[in-house]
């Protein structure tokens, strides 16, 4: 090397002509520095690198593997509530119904009483009712025959005749029948 | 060179100088000279750190966006590795890794006008081919012990075969680490040199503008080649890492 440098000052020209790359003079140099690189290139990455990324890649992965299952939970948790939800209608409905039902039957019961008993008054107030005009019908017959015979003697007072009450009374009674 | 150059009718091409290694600080280059390989290396880290380190220093759950990056290159490169060399070589992943962040950001900062492309050179790329053909060589023994050697003697062929085809397969197992390494620096190399040239052809005013535009295609190429051949020299090592494992195949 030192032989190259004095004949042409310069490192190059002690070279095979053209290619930088065959000059043997640099190989110790590159290889040294190469391999210098090369170690600390492997250190770097397998002590902090990688190590880091592929814990960031697990933890990633086992996020999203609890995230869904979390999600299927919630989900199944969303499902059973509905579930739920409807069961409840179902059974309020189902209650109403009955309610409604079982309502309706009293109030038919009552209804029922009520009208029976209606009918019972007016059952009993219609007989009275029947039997007071039949009384004042009898009353109204009485009066009318009392009156004509009334009449009917004092007309036959009138004409000059001796009154026979038993005789009027008869013919009266036989009027009215007739 | 440099006097060829100027010799050339006045248009000066220096394809190679961006290669030239030089050392920051003036003197010889030695073995411990801080050149401008040395700087280059060292901000290969950086950007390595940049990407892989500071990116991540937050660790969110929900990625921004230089965490999805950094997350991305190491999913992209776990996944090569595991659909490889199978669920045993996933203890090989740091150092694949490391190649592939090295190689993939060298050649990046190449790409930078004016900078030093470290993976264009055959002494960088050969010490990464090397690395990966030895340490597979040794883990090849050191797991299976001779039946490692069972790689070349294929018992699926008929039996008079076997030999010619264990010759061949001899032969392409040491040519390995060499066109893995020549492959990265040659490619590298040539885009970075086609480059210059084009951009040497700037100098006439007339065909300054086809330069330009060929300069711009190139350098799109260019990118292209940067992450492809990380890509390839990190899923050869992938496979060779295979063959150690499981030589029987």
């Amino acid at each position: 090397m030192a032989e190259n440098t004095n004949a042409a000052g310069e490192v190059a020209a002690g070279a095979p002509p053209g290619m930088p790359q065959l000059n043997t003079d640099y190989f110790a140099n590159q290889i040294f520095w190469l391999i210098i690189t090369l170690v600390v290139i492997y250190f770097v990455l397998s002590r902090v690198a990688l190590p880091r990324i592929a814990a960031i890649l697990a933890e990633r992965q086992g996020t999203i593997t609890n995230d869904i299952a979390a999600a299927e939970d919630l989900k199944a948790k969303a499902e059973a509530a509905e579930a739920a939800y409807e069961k409840a209608l179902a059974d309020a409905r189902a209650e109403a119904q009955r309610i409604a039902g079982e309502t309706k039957a009293a109030i038919q019961a009552d209804l029922d009483v009520a009208i029976e008993k209606a009918d019972a008054e007016i059952a009993a107030k219609a007989a009275e009712s029947e039997k007071a005009i039949a009384e004042i019908r009898a009353g109204a017959q009485d009066a009318v025959k009392e009156v004509a015979k009334d009449a009917a003697q004092d007309i036959v007072a009138l004409m000059g005749g001796k009154a026979d009450a038993k005789a009027i009374t008869a013919a009266v009674n036989d009027r009215m029948k007739g | 060179m440099a006097d060829e150059a100027k010799s050339g009718g006045g248009l000066s091409f220096k394809p190679m100088d961006q290669f030239e290694v030089k050392s920051l600080f003036g003197g010889e280059v030695g073995m411990f000279t801080i050149t401008n390989v040395t700087l280059w290396l060292a901000l290969a880290v950086l950007a390595v750190i940049g990407l892989l380190v500071l990116t991540t220093s937050k660790r969110e759950t929900v990625p921004g966006r230089g965490q999805s990056i950094a997350e991305l290159m190491y999913g992209f490169v776990y996944k090569m590795v595991e659909d490889v060399t199978g669920k045993d070589g996933i203890k090989y992943f740091p150092y694949i890794m490391t190649l592939f962040m090295f190689i993939l950001c060298a050649n990046f900062l190449g790409l930078i006008p004016m900078s030093f492309t470290t993976t264009s050179h055959i002494a960088v790329t050969a010490v990464l081919g090397f690395g990966v053909f030895i340490a597979v060589t040794v883990l090849g023994f050191a797991l299976n012990g001779a039946a490692f050697l069972g790689l070349f003697w294929p018992t699926s062929a008929p039996l008079p075969l076997r030999p010619v085809l264990a010759v061949i397969e001899l032969i392409s197992y040491f040519v390995r680490p060499v066109s893995h390494s020549i492959r990265l620096a040659g490619n590298m190399m040539a885009g970075h040199a086609v480059l210059k040239v084009f951009a040497g052809f700037a100098q006439v005013a007339a065909i300054a503008p086809v330069a330009i535009v060929g300069v711009m295609a190139i350098y799109g190429l260019e990118v292209l080649v940067s992450a492809i051949q990380a890509y390839v020299f990190t899923i050869l090592t992938c496979v060779y890492l295979k063959d150690a494992l499981h030589p029987h195949h």
